[in-house]
């Protein structure tokens, strides 16, 4: 009953030659929320990338939804955020067209049905771009691009959502929009794990903080307390006058 | 219309128009995925593939779809597998197989640099009803992938790693894309021409991008636009004594332009529009900031 969502053990994984996890141990429980803190080159992005198999393990072990890796099937179970880069491709692509491929693992064939559509619109209102659904992705801000990408794993209505950063480079609107979603999604049962370069918008929502450096696990309990400048969950300092839709000023130093 | 009198005009129509649906049916996920110049890679390897057809006396467009898919599929191996210097192979396979047809051509008895240039530059009107046959079959298997499986194929082809998570079997659809592509070169190649194939593939998606802002609108017009170009340069090339294939291309660029052109004042169009339905209709003004304190009394 009470199996582990993710259980990650013992992992280890190298990027070319340079190894980036040495053995990081790693379990998320069902309904919590896990963030994975660490600086630049920590091993947190490998780490949940090895989660979903993206990067492969050179020794430990994985299993997800109490499954050993190499025997899970079960993806539709799984909703994926990459760090974004971008939504678009080389060819126009609606709002709506990119949510909808992430229904695709519900569907038979990759036939939309009533129920489908309805996911789609569901997970589009609830990152609040519905009214943008016609639109070109090419024509987004960075914000709403990831509220697209959070929205197309959201439309598979997963039991396990897995975001890489999702709230970099995101305006302060689209953050509270964003972390307003990731909240409904919880108060539903949804397992989250995240990696973060801070905690920003989301603390409130977190159980628990793993700390990565140098691909090993350095902390794993409490969210980390901010002490002093540079503490971890790094604050942004955004100005009040700042434009909702418009990015927010750092002050530097600490993103 | 005496054009439709002749059974050798019907049959280039036909196959004008075939490949006018078939090019930019799968070109638009080559475009997606950044991968436009495929098709002239492929072009290039089927070419061995007709100069092996000559030299053992077999069907050239058979054996070039054969050789074509194979060299599609190694393409697709070296885009997984080769992480450094994935180019320069593709160079190779692109110029060996170009050499390699030029070679195999001379060296055979049927193949005369005539031939060669047919091959190379289309010649639509010389199109016997043995190769619609093929032209159909491999047509309608064109069609049944890329409209069927359109939105497998716009996921992987618009993020590969998330169509992966998404339990999508990414590398199956890569190998089908691969052989699409490799196929309707091979269909096109008595229409336009090895070289020029890749142009069909590439220009009409090109061309419907300036107006469109869906994949599904895209996928529509890009279509509209090869069918329109392929008819038109074929009739063309029947009434003024001109090469279809070049006719063809020349009139696909000619839309894109026209496309740019009619595009601009559209974007104007829309831009005005979000402007208002953000409600900066009224530009832009200056905020004095009250205080040089945030409020979260931190100072800066």
């Amino acid at each position: 009953m009470d199996e582990p969502v993710v259980d990650l053990r013992g992992a280890t994984a190298s990027l070319g030659s340079r190894p980036v996890l040495r053995g990081v141990d790693l379990t998320v429980h069902r309904g919590e929320v896990v963030a994975l803190l660490g600086a630049n080159g920590s091993g947190k992005s490998t780490a949940v990338r090895s989660v979903i198999g993206q990067v492969p393990l050179t020794g430990g072990a994985l299993s997800l939804f109490g499954t050993e890796f190499r025997r899970f099937r079960d993806w539709a179970r799984i909703g994926y955020v990459p760090q974004r880069t971008t939504a678009a491709g080389g060819v126009p692509a609606t709002v709506r067209e990119v949510v909808s491929s992430g229904r695709l693992a519900r569907t038979k064939l990759g036939v939309l049905r009533k129920a489908d559509r309805a996911a789609v619109h569901r997970a589009l209102e609830l990152v609040g771009m519905a009214d943008r659904a016609r639109d070109s992705v090419n024509a987004l801000s960075g914000g709403q691009h990831q509220r697209v990408l959070i929205a197309r794993a959201l439309a598979g209505e997963p039991e396990l959502l897995i975001m890489d950063e999702p709230m970099a480079g995101v305006d302060l609107a689209s953050q509270e929009v964003l972390a307003s979603a990731v909240r409904e999604q919880v108060a539903g049962g949804v397992t989250v794990l995240l990696v973060l370069h801070e905690l920003g918008a989301l603390e409130p929502l977190i159980d628990r903080a793993v700390v990565l450096r140098d691909g090993c696990v350095v902390h794993d309990g409490p969210p980390p307390e901010a002490v002093g400048q540079h503490a971890l969950p790094g604050h942004d300092h955004v100005h009040p006058h700042a434009d909702a839709a418009a990015e927010p000023m750092r002050t530097g130093l600490l993103t | 219309m005496d054009i439709l009198n002749y059974a050798f005009m019907q049959r280039a129509l036909l196959a004008a128009l075939i490949v006018g649906v078939t090019a930019p049916a799968i070109g638009i996920y080559l475009v997606q995925r950044r991968q436009a110049l495929m098709g002239d890679g492929i072009g290039h390897v089927a070419l061995t593939g007709v100069g092996l057809g000559f030299l053992l006396n077999f069907s050239p467009v058979w054996v070039a779809t054969a050789v074509a898919i194979a060299g599609s599929l190694a393409m697709e191996l070296i885009r997984w597998y080769g992480k450094t210097r994935g180019d320069l192979a593709l160079a190779m396979l692109f110029y060996g197989g170009m050499a390699g047809g030029v070679m195999l051509m001379n060296l055979s008895d049927a193949g005369s640099n005539a031939n060669l240039s047919t091959y190379l530059f289309g010649s639509i009107s010389t199109v016997s009803a043995q190769d619609m046959t093929m032209i159909y079959v491999l047509a309608a298997l064109v069609l049944l992938i890329t409209i069927g499986l359109r939105r497998q194929l716009f996921a992987v082809c618009q993020d590969e790693e998330f169509a992966r998570v998404t339990g999508l079997p990414v590398r199956l659809l890569n190998l089908l894309i691969a052989i699409t592509a490799a196929v309707t070169v091979t269909v096109a190649m008595r229409v336009v021409g090895l070289l020029l194939v890749s142009a069909l593939m590439v220009i009409p998606v090109a061309t419907a991008q300036q107006i469109s802002r869906s994949f599904a609108v895209t996928f529509v017009v890009s279509i509209a636009v090869g069918v329109a170009v392929t008819l038109t340069g074929t009739a063309t090339s029947y009434y003024v004594d001109v090469p279809s294939g070049a006719t063809i291309v020349l009139f696909a660029i000619a839309l894109f332009v026209l496309s740019t052109v009619l595009a601009a004042p559209l974007a104007r169009r829309r831009a005005k529009a979000a402007a208002g339905a953000a409600g900066s209709a009224k530009g832009c003004t200056l905020e004095v900031p009250g205080s040089r304190t945030p409020a979260d009394d931190v100072s800066v």
